[in-house]
């Protein structure tokens, strides 16, 4: 799959909805003119080339487009970027799994209950503080250096944006409506099924965005460490060979496997929201 | 409507008796309030409040702002842990609220059905929605309905339980006045087909007297005024009975009544 490729998939995926969306087509989406948008990024990349043509720009500072163009195809073909990628993937998808779990859990035992809160809320409040690419000393020496630091790591990151978003969002939920399930009859567990949860879930859902992002960043960190699969041993490998071009073809598949992703969750938001989507655009 | 018209015709409004009202509990009794006492702090808002309603009753319930109205409501609506004295209530009580509280990620008929423990809960849902006109839209997502359809829904929700009490917070007040008098025909019509028993709170004096068959008003934390209304229904404001009530009503409300019509 080339840079190309991937961003005509990303580009895809964003304008999914197959439904006329006249406001969201003002506000941000391909209005009349939007090709114009197109034009300095291009004129970016053409001043690029020339600058690398000329020799201005030395490959072993920055490889020239066309190289890098050639390189990703190269990359694909060998298998190297294919398989570097599935093995990046696999590390953000189970420490985001772990991450989420823990962090939608914790902020259920916090949310739903004071003794919950008073007993997680506080530790997490804690740890919040901790920057956690600091962590990875400690990571290294509790884990080592194979593939538990890394998805850890990830968790970690995951974990805190989802577990504050969700505890922030059960809080939210109006009390008017709890209100409305008590002369309703609902029970307890009526109750959180059919108010609080879904009361909670649009907070969730920035909770999950922003969290997807912070994965990405995360294993980017993660991968430095003493990677020997993946995108991140796949630049630092090139490195060492002052491959230019192999660098920059990762940092462009971390950037649009990030767009993919987020892309991703705002279809998921789509679904999950509809009933406030359709107050929106009405 | 004319089916529940309590009295005959030819009756004329009762005199207003301006006293600390006490009604006998009698068998017919569908909700008895004795001593009801609430205090928010050092302020008691309501103060050994007795109250009954009759079963099948249209009572509207008036009062100066903070006089204690939604208190007394939220207390028969079992929202309120913190009253003190009795208060008890034969069958199933339901609610619609100021705003309509739709559970807004639910569709309409979602709603009614929410908490509906009576077999065959849809059908019976849209059976409701039908009464309130509603029948549309059953699948729409509440924040897309008018006021209007908002607050008819929440007025099917409450009914399709069946409920022996239904209590309205000052249902109809945020809805135009066009609007309104076509759910005020509603009401009338749900009750008369469903007969409730009905506490209505409201500010709003010329709606106590198209709605109710008895108007309480609210004040010092009792029950300090009470009128039957029988005039039959359904009732214009310009009725005579209605007019000469509407001036004792504003008097006790505290506000000087404009001269006579």
């Amino acid at each position: 799959m080339s840079v190309a490729e991937l961003e005509g998939e990303f580009g895809g995926a964003v304008r999914a909805d197959p439904r006329p969306r006249p406001r969201s087509a003002t506000a941000r989406g391909p209005g009349k003119g939007w090709h114009r948008r197109w034009v300095s990024p291009l004129v970016v990349v053409l001043l690029w080339q020339a600058a690398s043509a000329s020799g201005l720009l030395p490959a072993r500072l920055l490889a020239a487009p066309s190289q890098i163009a050639a390189t990703a195809l190269d990359l694909v073909r060998t298998g190297t970027l294919p398989t570097a990628i599935a093995v990046s993937l696999e590390r953000v998808l189970l420490g985001f799994a772990a991450g989420a779990v823990a962090g939608v859990g914790l902020a259920l035992v916090a949310g739903l209950s004071r003794a919950g809160e008073n007993a997680v809320d506080p530790i997490m409040q804690m740890l919040r503080a901790l920057p956690f690419f600091g962590l990875i000393p400690l990571f290294i020496l509790w884990f080592g250096i194979g593939e538990t630091p890394k998805v850890l790591l990830v968790a970690l990151a995951v974990s805190f944006p989802l577990y504050l978003n969700t505890f922030a969002g059960i809080r939210g939920v109006d009390g008017k409506l709890a209100e409305v399930a008590r002369t309703l009859r609902l029970g307890r567990a009526a109750l959180v099924r059919h108010i609080v949860l879904p009361g909670a879930l649009p907070q969730t859902l920035v909770g999950l965005r922003q969290s997807l992002g912070v994965a990405w960043l995360a294993l980017i960190v993660a991968e430095q460490v003493n990677a020997d699969a993946g995108l991140g041993y796949m630049i630092n490998d090139a490195r060492e060979f002052l491959r230019t071009d192999v660098i920059v073809v990762g940092l462009l598949v971390y950037s649009a496997l990030g767009l993919l992703t987020d892309a991703l969750v705002r279809l998921l938001e789509r679904r999950a929201l509809v009933w406030r989507r359709e107050f929106l655009s009405r | 409507m004319a089916a529940r018209v309590p009295v005959p015709v030819s009756v004329p409004v009762s005199v207003p008796v301006s006293v600390p009202v006490s009604v006998p509990a009698s068998v017919t009794a569908q909700a008895t309030v004795r001593g009801l006492t609430r205090r928010f702090g050092d302020r008691t808002v309501l103060d050994g409040l007795d109250l009954t309603i009759g079963r099948g009753e249209f009572v509207a319930l008036l009062g100066r702002s903070g006089s204690g109205k939604s208190t007394l409501l939220r207390a028969l609506a079992g929202l309120d842990e913190e009253v003190e004295g009795g208060l008890e209530v034969e069958g199933s009580v339901a609610v619609a609220f100021q705003e309509p509280r739709l559970v807004p990620w639910k569709r309409v008929r979602d709603n009614l059905t929410l908490g509906l423990t009576a077999p065959d809960p849809v059908s019976r849902a849209e059976a409701a929605l039908a009464e309130v006109g509603l029948t549309e839209r059953a699948e729409a997502w509440p924040l897309t309905l008018s006021g209007g359809e908002a607050q008819r829904a929440s007025l099917a929700r409450a009914l399709v339980r069946e409920p022996g009490l239904l209590l309205l917070d000052e249902p109809f007040s945020a809805l135009d006045a066009l609007t309104r008098i076509t759910v005020h025909r509603l009401v009338l019509d749900l009750w008369a087909a469903h007969g409730p028993a009905v506490l209505l709170v409201t500010h709003d004096v010329d709606e106590a007297l198209l709605l109710a068959d008895r108007i309480l008003v609210l004040d010092g934390g009792r029950v300090a005024h009470e009128w039957t209304v029988a005039a039959p229904r359904p009732r214009h404001r310009d009725h005579p009975d209605l007019l000469t009530l509407r001036a004792a009503l504003l008097t006790a409300l505290g506000v000087t009544p404009e001269g006579p019509a």
